[in-house]
């Protein structure tokens, strides 16, 4: 059966990119957040995943307020990014299979999860720049990739709980395929932030903190929120970290933290990355 | 019952984004570079093209941030409009407060800290 070796979560933001294609990951500013990446690299290698399952949100690369799913997955060989509005260099195409994905799509329906299914889908740098940063040296991503989007962008969005409900599906639907595939899950977003109103900069590394020690000895910890109340506490864009607890759910069992790091700013948010994986 | 206001906080809801349409719809093209080039040519005809009101219109011209969020648009595809005038979330987190942008970069170093 398929395996689940770990779980990484980080933050997102497009200046990454930016850092990466002037090549300043390792300037003042940068530096801390990038060496987060250091003890990843070298379990990564050790550990060698096939697959990387990518929970993440869309800003509005691939899917405009015409058609805003709640839950998609991407089904499809390949997945390419594109100009996000701001001439970013763009990273290559990212390897996926469609067969596999179309297993996962299957088992969540069956789950009464309705996801959308997506043929084509476009990446942005919510799932691009993650993966870049597991794989910094190689050309184009090593893995074969699932793009898992959830809707942050237009309210109604998906409670805590619910996503954390589709993590645990989407894990147990890996642990059944028959296959000796090694997968990663990836969850993208977060940690607190607000870029709109005159809110805007609000962080809560009290928060963060707290949540980020919840990832590892509480993990529904945070499913006891609303997302009114979780807006109230990381700011509007800071509820990306429902793409932390829906990874998390996939990992599931009783974990250990293998590297952890918190560190702010990146841009206007408070930078986090965890690597988790199981006990035993 | 709805739950309480947050201060300086508007959620991006379906009222909100039947309201912003057309302007979201504009900034969603600033993906592509040629229609970025083309509304720094003709801004006017450019938002005339999307159908954007003349509260929307004004906003657009006067580039004030909160009166687009006010309109109807979200912060994501707000951004990709800011590129074009050059401006970053820090620009734009300090538009919003009032402050300086020297003052903004400051208030998220120590938020850091605190």
């Amino acid at each position: 059966m398929a395996q689940i070796l770990g779980m990484v979560t980080s933050s997102h933001v497009p200046s990454i990119g930016n850092a990466i294609a002037k090549n300043i990951q390792q300037n003042e500013y940068w530096g801390p957040f990038f060496d987060g990446f250091k003890p990843i690299h070298l379990w990564l290698k050790e550990h060698k995943p096939d697959v990387a399952v990518v929970f993440y949100n869309d800003h509005g690369l691939n899917f405009f307020l015409d058609n805003i799913p709640t839950f998609a997955l991407g089904a499809d060989h390949q997945y390419l990014n594109e100009d996000e509005g701001w001439g970013i260099p763009t990273l290559p195409a990212f390897k996926g299979d469609a067969n596999l994905s179309w297993s996962i799509i299957e088992g969540l329906v069956q789950r009464d999860f309705d996801v959308a299914s997506c043929q084509k889908m476009k990446v942005d740098h919510a799932f691009t720049l993650p993966l870049k940063l597991l794989w910094p040296d190689e050309a184009s991503c090593p893995v074969i990739t699932i793009p898992i989007c959830i809707n942050t962008v237009q309210f109604p969005l998906p409670s805590a709980s619910r996503c954390y409900q589709l993590g645990k599906a989407v894990g147990e639907i890996i642990q059944s395929i028959d296959s000796d595939l090694k997968f990663l899950i990836l969850g993208t977003g977060g940690l607190s932030h607000q870029l709109d109103g005159q809110r805007a900069g609000f962080i809560n590394r009290k928060f963060d903190q707290e949540f980020m020690q919840s990832m590892v000895t509480q993990p529904a910890w945070a499913t006891q929120f609303t997302n009114h109340q979780l807006i109230e506490h990381v700011g509007t864009q800071g509820i990306e970290l429902i793409m932390w607890l829906a990874a998390r759910a996939a990992l599931g069992g009783e974990v250990k933290c293998v590297s952890s790091t918190y560190h702010v700013p990146i841009s206007n948010t408070a930078g986090g990355i965890m690597l988790l994986e199981h006990l035993n | 019952m709805r739950p309480k206001e947050i201060f300086g906080t508007t959620l991006f809801d379906g009222g909100q984004a039947q309201k912003g349409y057309p302007l979201n719809k504009m900034c969603f093209s600033f993906n592509a570079l040629d229609n970025r080039q083309d509304f720094k040519s003709d801004e006017a005809k450019y938002m005339e093209r999307f159908e954007l009101t003349a509260a929307q219109t004004q906003a657009v011209r006067s580039r004030n941030i909160l009166a687009l969020l006010e309109q109807g648009g979200n912060i994501y595809y707000l951004a990709k409009f800011a590129g074009i005038l050059g401006l970053d979330v820090q620009d734009l987190g300090a538009l919003q407060t009032g402050m300086t942008r020297e003052a903004f970069c400051s208030k998220l170093l120590a938020a850091g800290k605190a």
